[in-house]
């Protein structure tokens, strides 16, 4: 395996809410987390909306502070980092931004979005403009629209913008902060295999958040499902898809269409009843306890720990089952 | 879109660059304010050229006589041109409407930044202020200033600033607050972009609409507030006048067959203030490269 160039250990994340009247809550968006991306591989990360994924990925290119915790970039701790070391820190990790509507500045044409990162980092003097119309070509747009604004292109060709800027500081690390949610199904696909070509092409490696688990299992090579701010369950990715541990992750993947109509008839599906907890009150014990159908009295008083079942497959369970079982 | 990746230009997609002239050429109502605005000014401030008697020309015996061809918006009281006096009277209400709404948005808009961006504990202390400056009434403020002052134009202008800056502080803080959360701002965050470029390079430049509306709707209220002045008799003293100044001398002839004196003042306001907010219109659709039309 390739050395890790993005570490992200035991990250905590609480932000405190500022109530007018009764008692001070705290959400716990993220609780003890640990990850790793490595070089030109992807690590998926998926669940459910609100589940502290996107703050996750905040924290992980130094957008929020986290409440505890660190993220190593390249071994160097990112949180430490000040001025000259952080801006190149910076040049190493970039984000994609979920909403291709706000990505972009309205206000500064396709070639001033891009040459702002050239700027910023005194990247290719001589030859920017050149260096634009390299980039776009290689995202897959029309070199000679770099004159245009951002509202006359459709969401997956602003979503390659978006894709673009941050390519053009040559990063190592992208985290994609649910890089095609907001994409028509049929423009998805294109995105996805430029960033597979991209991966391959510059040695990438991915953070991918997602809610969408057929495209995390496409372009994976690991996975970690989140429930409520703690990962449930990891590994890599046809470990966890074909013999999911964790009754969460069981139940997410049943819920994914098969497209053959008999079997899909046939199919078995595992439904959660109730709703998510409140983030400011999560259950003790097991944090998904309330909706699980293998709940006991030890799941209630004891967290369970993440440990390895077989191979670089880890689960938080009590009661680990795979579904056959 | 053009899939083989040639730099060609394809028919009909011009290049947007000198976008905002372009935006601004189109906007019929804007370019139309700014002719009269432009011709306007030219006329007041190049009165000793353009306005057909002398200023100040009294004609005693003639009194106010009712427009002829001699004199086109007829005589007032003294037997003056009363179009002279008017397009002298201009060259005060136009620098003080045209001042008084940059000093305000620049400074109102600095303010607003800060409050919005800057962080909580500073934006709550500007807004604070701010609250201080909106609840206290600008007509006893600018009354009391000018009697304690002085009535120099420089203080009425700096009085009218005072209140008008509040209003634009405000919107831009408000606007900020949206801004900041947009995802270019992260976007250049994780870039490595300090907060001066951010603030310079995005929220500036789409703050510009507001900024410009700020700017047309302040012309306008400070001419419209410098008249309220002058009508109560705080505004510029005789010899000195504006448009405001001669509405409150005139103010007597309501009904009378003299009313002119007081409708010619008047429709310079109201074209002024109109002119100039298609102008603030314009400037706004302009800076927005959304708009096509």
């Amino acid at each position: 395996m390739t050395a890790p160039v993005l570490d992200i250990r035991d990250l905590v994340k609480e932000f405190p809410l500022r109530g007018k009247a009764g008692p001070k809550q705290t959400v716990h968006a993220v609780s003890g987390i640990d990850l790793t991306v490595r070089r030109g591989q992807t690590l998926g990360l998926v669940g459910e909306s609100g589940c502290g994924k996107s703050t996750l990925a905040r924290c992980a290119v130094r957008l929020t502070e986290p409440s505890s915790g660190t993220v190593e970039l390249g071994g160097a701790d990112l949180f430490a980092m000040k001025g000259r070391a952080l801006r190149a820190a910076r040049r190493q990790l970039q984000m994609v931004f979920q909403d291709p509507f706000t990505t972009l500045d309205p206000t500064m044409t396709i070639g001033g979005i891009l040459r702002e990162p050239l700027e910023i980092h005194g990247m290719h003097r001589r030859r920017r403009d050149e260096y634009v119309r390299e980039l776009l070509d290689r995202v897959g747009l029309d070199p000679g629209h770099a004159h245009r604004y951002p509202h006359e292109f459709s969401g997956g060709q602003r979503q390659r913008v978006g894709l673009a800027r941050a390519l053009a500081v040559e990063p190592s690390v992208l985290v994609l902060d649910e890089p095609l949610s907001a994409l028509d199904i049929s423009v998805q696909s294109g995105v996805l295999n430029l960033l597979e070509d991209l991966q391959e092409e510059f040695d990438l490696g991915y953070l991918l958040i997602a809610h969408d688990l057929s495209v995390v299992r496409h372009t994976s090579t690991e996975v970690a499902v989140m429930y409520l701010g703690r990962i449930v369950e990891r590994g890599p990715v046809d470990a966890v898809y074909d013999g999911a541990l964790h009754p969460y992750t069981q139940a997410l993947l049943s819920a994914v269409p098969v497209p053959d109509p008999r079997a899909e008839r046939r199919r078995e599906r595992i439904v959660l009843t109730g709703d998510v907890p409140q983030a400011t009150d999560p259950p003790s014990g097991c944090r998904f306890r309330t909706r699980c159908r293998l709940a006991t009295e030890i799941c209630a008083s004891t967290v369970p720990e993440l440990v390895e079942h077989d191979s670089g497959h880890r689960v938080a369970c009590h009661h680990p089952r795979t579904i056959s079982s | 879109m053009n899939p083989t990746g040639t730099a060609a230009p394809v028919p009909g997609n011009k290049p947007s660059g000198r976008g905002f002239l372009r935006r601004f050429r189109r906007h019929r109502f804007a370019m139309a304010g700014l002719a009269i605005v432009l011709v306007l000014a030219f006329c007041c401030y190049f009165a000793n050229i353009v306005a057909p008697f002398a200023q100040n020309d009294q004609h005693l015996l003639l009194g106010a006589t009712p427009p002829s061809w001699r004199h086109l918006l007829g005589t007032d009281q003294l037997g003056r041109d009363y179009l002279t006096e008017i397009l002298y009277a201009g060259r005060l209400s136009l620098t003080i409407g045209l001042s008084v709404a940059v000093l305000s948005t620049v400074v109102g808009t600095v303010l607003g930044v800060i409050a919005g961006y800057a962080g909580r504990w500073i934006g709550e202390v500007v807004m604070r202020i701010t609250d201080l400056f909106l609840v206290v009434p600008p007509l006893a403020v600018l009354a009391v200033a000018l009697q304690g002052l002085g009535r120099s134009y420089l203080i009425i202008v700096l009085v009218l600033a005072g209140i008008g800056w509040t209003v634009i502080a405000r919107v831009v803080r408000g606007e900020v607050l949206a801004l900041r959360e947009r995802a270019y701002v992260d976007a250049a965050l994780v870039l490595g972009a300090s907060h001066l470029r951010i603030v310079l390079r995005h929220l500036l430049p789409n703050l510009a609409g507001v900024a410009a509306v700020s700017v047309s709707v302040n012309v306008a209220t400070s001419i419209i507030l410098e008249s309220t002045l002058s009508f109560l008799g705080f505004g510029v003293r005789p010899p000195q006048s504006s448009w405001g100044n001669m509405l409150s001398q005139a103010s007597g002839y309501v009904g009378t067959p003299q009313g002119y004196l007081l409708y010619f003042p008047g429709l310079a306001i109201l074209i002024t203030v109109l002119a100039v907010s298609f102008v603030g219109d314009g400037l706004r659709d302009a800076f927005d490269p959304r708009r096509k039309q």
